[in-house]
């Protein structure tokens, strides 16, 4: 274990066949812990983080010294409780806070990997972190939660490991990415690409990042990960420190100084081929399809209780795309709960101080538990 | 828990797969898992009563029962459950229908109108009746297909739907309904019960 910069990472041996054909070996996996793993290993929460996530799932973040992504819902006390349950979350592989990434080393090459790394998918995502379950000695896990693209490795995980999960937690996510989706990532994709700095991702040898075309891409995400009711009540036409417009393309409004802000302190933490190779793997989630279209049969050999949680304003990850793994999994007799959640602060909800989303995911879980 | 949930839980083995539609803040529902380990799902417009439900520990759906009981598979529970919500949908026949397609047996519940305090109330005041079953006023009632004893019990025979058992409730009173006292219990219960089949 290397904790090299606050950073945990497990090296794995076994080597990991990807989805593309590659096979790779010894490769990194960066995670964190929160909690203690009681003497029957039976209290473990394996959280699967979203797009721009990483393993600080709560408290500092040691890197960026922001909270953790999901500081509501993780810690003493709240609705995934760490004094109760040991929590564990990794990086996904393809990112950049350690586990096996773009800006790792290339050894033929001696320098970072960049778009010579493998295309990775949520599936061999999963597989690498299920690596986790051996290092901690955990035959089962309490839980596994996500939102997004952290629920889509929920999904990916419950169908590759049926035994592993007493109670699956998919939120805001989808069982197969929509035309719309995608659409939005190949904008992102298309901006850090057309950033002169970009290099055909071979940035790392020279001085200059391509800060801009990142700063786009997450602009235009983030636009998508809110509602226009959450927008137009928190920014409406306000002006930024101004008395009036000043005909001008600075930003007059609130919302585009917001935006720039937002896309500026992105470049800070996260590197643009993670982007790429992240959203790319989004793309090509289809659980359906890894089961010849039959979405139900991705979960026939699972026992796992499942809860699934939309937001009314996710426009991105609509309820309907969730309520489909619902009837999917109806359509089996499988033990499943849903609730849409009543929210204006959109696809970002889950991470955000919604109170009824934290009371249904406490009691669910504390629930579950005592019928353990 | 009232004397409606007792009587649907005597109706209802141990050991069951049921399905409760409409099952609101979930006391039957954990009334049926505690004392007959039932196995019990629950389907519930309200977001509120389903935040209820996941605090109590219950399995439920958030989901309206005119449009999501065709997720679930023919014959997929033994019991499907309606307590005294088939008078609110717009097309209760087919609520009965999917009740019958998705449960093997089906209780179904109503606020009976032919309840004598009904009729007495629209006979003297002339106005829509209020009782403890019916407690709303015609302009905010979710009640928008009333019916009787009587009529459930031809509706029933009309489609060829089997009564296995009626029972009439008045207060704390049940009794069995058949054909022989339909007059006279849908004169004086203000609630049926019905285990039906097709």
């Amino acid at each position: 274990m290397n904790t090299e910069n606050n950073i945990k990472t497990l090296i794995v041996k076994k080597p990991l066949k990807l989805d593309c054909g590659k096979t790779i070996n010894e490769f990194p996996i960066a995670y964190e812990t929160y909690g203690s793993l009681n003497k029957n290993k039976d209290n473990a929460i394996l959280v699967f983080h979203a797009l721009t996530g990483d393993q600080f799932v709560t408290g500092q973040n040691p890197i960026t010294k922001k909270d953790g992504w999901w500081s509501y819902a993780v810690g003493p006390d709240k609705a995934i409780d760490t004094k109760k349950y040991f929590v564990i979350c990794a990086n996904v592989m393809g990112g950049c806070m350690g586990s096996f990434g773009p800006s790792h080393e290339d050894p033929s090459t001696g320098t970072a990997f960049g778009t010579n790394f493998p295309v990775i998918t949520i599936n061999d995502m999963v597989n690498a972190q299920y690596n986790l379950l051996d290092h901690f000695g955990i035959d089962k896990l309490f839980s596994i939660a996500g939102g997004s693209m952290g629920g889509m490795q929920v999904l990916q995980f419950i169908s590759n490991f049926p035994d592993k999960a007493k109670t699956v937690i998919p939120i805001a996510c989808t069982s197969s990415h929509s035309a719309q989706n995608i659409a939005f990532n190949e904008l992102g994709r298309q901006a850090i690409a057309a950033d002169s700095n970009w290099k055909g991702g071979d940035y790392s040898s020279e001085d200059t990042i391509p800060n801009k075309g990142l700063a786009v891409a997450r602009m235009a995400a983030h636009i998508t990960y809110l509602s226009k009711k959450g927008l137009q009540e928190k920014f409406g036409r306000k002006l930024q420190e101004r008395e009036d417009l000043k005909f001008g393309f600075d930003a007059d409004f609130q919302i585009e100084s917001y935006l720039r802000y937002q896309g500026s302190v992105f470049v800070d933490r996260f590197d643009a081929n993670s982007y790429l190779y992240i959203t790319r793997a989004m793309d090509y989630f289809d659980l359906a399809k890894q089961y010849k279209g039959n979405l139900s049969d991705a979960f026939r050999a699972t026992r796992a209780k499942f809860f699934i949680i939309s937001f009314t304003s996710d426009w991105l990850y609509p309820t309907q795309e969730n309520k489909d793994i619902v009837i999917a999994l109806n359509s089996i007799g499988a033990d499943v709960g849903f609730v849409e959640i009543e929210s204006d602060k959109g696809h970002d909800s889950f991470l955000l101080d919604v109170p009824d989303f934290l009371s249904a995911l406490k009691n669910f879980l504390d629930k579950s538990y005592t019928e353990n | 828990m009232k004397n409606e949930f007792q009587v649907i839980a005597e109706l209802i083995e141990k050991d069951k797969k049921v399905l409760d539609v409409g099952c609101g803040d979930g006391i039957l529902m954990q009334f049926l898992k505690n004392n007959k380990n039932t196995n019990i799902r629950g389907l519930e417009i309200s977001k509120s009563k389903v935040q209820e439900c996941i605090a109590k520990g219950l399995t439920v759906i958030e989901g309206n029962a005119e449009k999501d009981l065709k997720q679930f598979p023919d014959k997929s529970f033994e019991y499907v459950v309606l307590s005294q919500t088939l008078q609110a949908f717009l097309n209760p026949e087919l609520v009965i229908n999917e009740l019958l397609r998705v449960g093997k047996k089906a209780i179904v519940t109503i606020p009976n109108f032919g309840y004598w305090r009904v009729r007495l109330h629209l006979l003297i005041k002339g106005t829509m009746p209020i009782t403890k079953t019916l407690p709303d006023e015609w302009y905010n009632t979710p009640n928008i297909h009333m019916c009787s004893i009587k009529d459930f019990f031809y509706f029933a025979k009309s489609r060829n739907i089997k009564i296995f058992k009626s029972l009439a409730i008045n207060n704390q009173n049940v009794s069995i309904i058949n054909d022989s006292n339909l007059t006279i219990k849908n004169f004086f219960a203000d609630l049926g019960i019905f285990l039906i089949e097709k």
